[in-house]
Parts: structure tokens; sequence; C-alpha cells
């Protein structure tokens, strides 16, 4: 760690004495937060029996999976639409004919800039499709317009020299896109991708506001159970472990990618960043951090 | 098309409920990232790992879930405050993360020599970091900070569906009143595009003053 940062010096005796000195302290005033939420926990009485006893059941415990198997089935049909879209729209944005180019763009400026739950409730509530259909489309149009961006971004960060080679020896537009750039792209991108498949992760959450049976919609029945005592701390520490680690599995393939991208002597590792998640106004990409 | 204008009062409690909401949350997130930014590259180590656990959680935790957690689960704890500062609560920890993450990758950004020219002079890590590093990380992280906030002012619209006075909830009022839903949705979206591009406007200014031009 202390090689990799410029803010301070490899400590000396006396800096490390006073490093540890604070080290104990903070640890101490963690600890003591730690200990001051247990004490809430037991003070509020919440490991009774009764409030753990729901996930005895098997019929609760099959609610709970049912609702993990929905969370999951709308992910990957979200994912997989995503993906399609945003290669379609991406494949918009590149053409050549402004009669293509400028539809596709404001497509992608729009469904980014709007907030992905109005147009799951525009979508559900004034469309009145069902909860699966409209989470999925909604999550799609979101998740689809960011990835069109990852990928115009991929092939753009693809060499110019590529190209013109390709187009010297004599290949079709479609011919250098599909052989030569794409390929050489979607390294770059795979990153970038994953980050944003793990935004659509954490999105299918949603579903519970609009009545979607998932997880967590799973858990809310549990928690609202009254013969329970109303469950909701037992309920919150069962789910949040499984919805987050299901999250963190995916960040962390992403950032296993991309390292192994940046080792790869096969690519000078031209790191796509994802797209700010908001519509800076078009044609002003933030110059995204660099080195994660 | 009169859904605006025979509703207005409601349009607009909505649009300032939003208003408020991204801006309380925002200085909450702002203040949170910048605290943990620091925990983060800390020489104490107890520090960096909570910074760290800060926000690989929060980072991978879904917004809903949080909200659940906290409008529905803090007051089992005994901890009973307006919805209104529940959803700020929720908003300001979760985008406290991300901005945490861009002042990190910001503080990345100043070259080397800038914390060790500043050691040279005898700078502690306080003041290397606060008057040589950060002012000019702050610069180079205006933009992703521009996103994230924005990203902050459409996240709100959750607070809506728990029950906190926003824009998107207007939609359920104008809904019972047996408006044309589609109309309502689109005046809707038009206050949302108000919001993010306005704040888009902002920070485009902000880096036109105090960018760094590299």
């Amino acid at each position: 760690m202390t090689a990799t940062t410029a803010l301070y010096d490899v400590p000396g005796p006396r800096t490390r004495r006073r490093h540890r000195l604070y080290g104990t302290l903070s640890t101490a005033v963690l600890l003591g937060l730690v200990a001051w939420i247990l004490y809430l926990l037991f003070d509020t009485g919440q490991f009774t029996r009764t409030k753990w006893m729901p996930f005895a059941y098997k019929g609760i415990q099959e609610l709970l999976l049912r609702g993990l198997g929905n969370t999951l089935k709308a992910f990957a049909i979200a994912a997989a639409l995503s993906l399609v879209l945003g290669g379609l729209l991406a494949a918009g944005r590149l053409s050549d004919h402004r009669a293509v180019r400028l539809p596709a763009a404001v497509v992608v400026e729009f469904f980014r800039a709007m907030p992905v739950l109005v147009m799951i409730f525009f979508i559900f509530v004034a469309l009145k499709v069902q909860p699966l259909p409209a989470l999925v489309a909604g999550l799609a149009l979101y998740n689809g317009s960011v990835l069109a961006e990852v990928f115009r971004a991929g092939v753009g960060a693809v060499e110019r020299g590529q190209r013109e080679a390709a187009f010297a020896l004599g290949m079709r537009k479609t011919q250098v896109m599909a052989h030569v750039l794409v390929p050489q792209a979607v390294r770059a991108m795979l990153p970038a991708i994953i980050s944003q498949l793990v935004v659509a992760l954490k999105d299918t959450s949603l579903g519970y506001l609009i009545t979607y049976e998932e997880f967590l919609h799973a858990g809310k029945l549990i928690a609202s159970n009254l013969d329970y005592d109303l469950p909701f701390i037992p309920v919150v520490m069962v789910i949040s472990p499984i919805y987050i680690g299901m999250c963190m599995l995916l960040s962390w393939c992403a950032v296993r990618v991309s390292r192994r991208e940046q080792r790869s002597p096969k690519t000078r590792a031209v790191a796509v960043a994802t797209p700010g998640p908001g519509a800076l106004l078009p044609g002003r990409e933030p110059p995204l951090a660099p080195k994660p | 098309m009169n859904v605006l204008t025979d509703n207005f009062s409601t349009y607009a409690r909505g649009f300032l409920g939003t208003v408020e909401l991204t801006v309380y949350a925002g200085l909450l997130a702002l203040v949170l990232g910048f605290v943990m930014a620091s925990f983060r590259v800390a020489p104490v180590a107890s520090l960096r790992v909570f910074g760290t656990v800060w926000v690989t959680v929060l980072r991978n935790t879904p917004l809903t879930l949080l909200f659940f957690a906290v409008v529905l689960g803090l007051p089992r704890f005994g901890l009973v405050l307006p919805f209104q500062l529940f959803a700020v609560l929720a908003l300001g920890c979760y985008t406290s993360a991300f901005i945490c993450e861009a002042l990190r990758s910001g503080i990345n950004t100043v070259p080397r020599g800038q914390g060790e020219a500043a050691r040279s002079l005898g700078m502690t890590f306080g003041q290397t970091l606060n008057l040589v590093v950060l002012p000019q990380a702050f610069r180079s992280v205006i933009p992703p900070v521009g996103s994230t906030l924005i990203a902050l002012a459409k996240n709100s619209a959750i607070a809506g569906a728990f029950s906190v006075t926003e824009l998107l909830g207007t939609y359920k009022t104008l809904n019972e009143l047996g408006y044309d839903i589609v109309w309502t949705f689109v005046w809707i979206a038009l206050g949302y595009l108000i919001i993010t591009l306005a704040i888009s406007a902002l920070f485009h200014a902000l880096e036109r003053t105090w960018g760094v031009a590299r």
C-alpha cells in the first residue's frame, strides 16, 4: 500500500508508534460502534425465537428460493435484452447515415437521462404490462442505452490504423466492423460490460415496487407477518448478504477480467470506462478517471 | 394536456420534493464520500479497512434493498424519523460510496511528485492531502462527481415508492383523480429532465472555471 501512494513516506519508528496509536483508537471506536448496534439489536429483541422461526419452515424457505429464482430470471432476460439492444443502438450510433445516427443518439440520450423506475412505472401503469415484462423492458431500455455507449467507446478505442488497414485491404464497412474492430473492442469492453450487468442485477430489485414477486418481495411478505412479530430486521439480515454477495461476485468478475486484460500482451490495454450514469450534455463525455 | 395546468401545485410539490431530496442527500454524500476517501488513503490500516468495507458493501447493495432496510427496518430498531430523513440517509450513504471512489481515483490522477514535494517541505499527511493533493484532485473529479449526482437525482425516484413526497409519486395522486396517465408521465419525465440537465449544466460551468486542462 505504501508503495502506491505519494501521500506519506515509509514511516519511521516514531510515526509507526503514532500510527499504532491512531489504529488502536479508531479500532476501538469502530468496535464500540459495532457493539452499540449489537446492543440495540438485542435490546429491541431482534434475536428472539419467534422472529427467527419463519426461516425454519419449508414453505417460507421455498418462498425465498422462488423469489431468488424470479430475481435471477428477470436479470438473465434483462441482461440478454440489454446486450442485444445495446448492440443495435451502438450500430445505429456508429452508422454513416445521419437518418440512422440521429434517432439512435436521441434514444440513447433520452433513456440514459430518465430514472429507470419512471420507465418501469410508465410501462407498468400506463401501458398496463405485466410486472415481469415491465421490469425487464425498463431495465433493458436503460442498460441497453448505457451499453450502447460502452460499445461505441470500445470500437472507438481500437487504434485508428486497424480500421485504415482493413479499409485499405478493400474490406467493406460491415466486414471492417465484424472482423477487425469488434473482436478487438470486446476485450477492452468486457470489464465495463460486466460492471453494467451488476447495475442491472441491482436494479432487478425495483421489481419489488411494481409487485413483481422477486427476492425482496418474498422478504417483505415474511417481514410483515404479524404471527412472527414482524421480523423485519431478521429478514434484512438474511436477504442482504445474499443480494450483496451476488452483486459482489459479479463485480469481482469484472475486476478480475480487467486485471487479466491489463496483463495481456495481446492488447495494449485500452480501458473503456463505464460511461457516467447521467446524461451529460451530448457530445461531452467526461474524461473518466484513469487507474482504478 | 391540461394535467399540468390543473395540478400545478401537486407537480410543484413533487418537483420541489425531488430537488430537496437531491440537495440534502447530495450534501450528505459529498461529506461522507470525502470522509471515506480520506479513510481509504490514510496510513492507518483499520480506517482503510473500514473505508473499503463501506464502499464495497454499499456499491453492491441494491438501492431498493437499502431503502427497505432503512425505511422499514430502522423503525423496528426503535429509531423513528420522518420518511424524508430516512430517504436522505439511504440515498446519501449509497451515493457516498460512488463519490468516495471518484475522489479516490481523482487523488490517483495527481502526479506523485506533488505529494513527494509536499513531504520534502516537511508537510504531514493531513497537510499533504488537504493543501496539495485534494485541491488538485477536486478539479479533476468534477465530471465524475457530476454524473454521480445526476444518478442520485434519478435514484431519488425510489423514495417516492416509499411514501416520500417527490416527483414520481405525483403520478399516484393524479392517477386517482382520473387524469390521462400518459400525459401525467410526460410531465414527470420533463421534470426529471429539467433536474438532470440543470445539474449537468452546473457541473459543466464548474468544469469550465475549475477544471484542469490536461
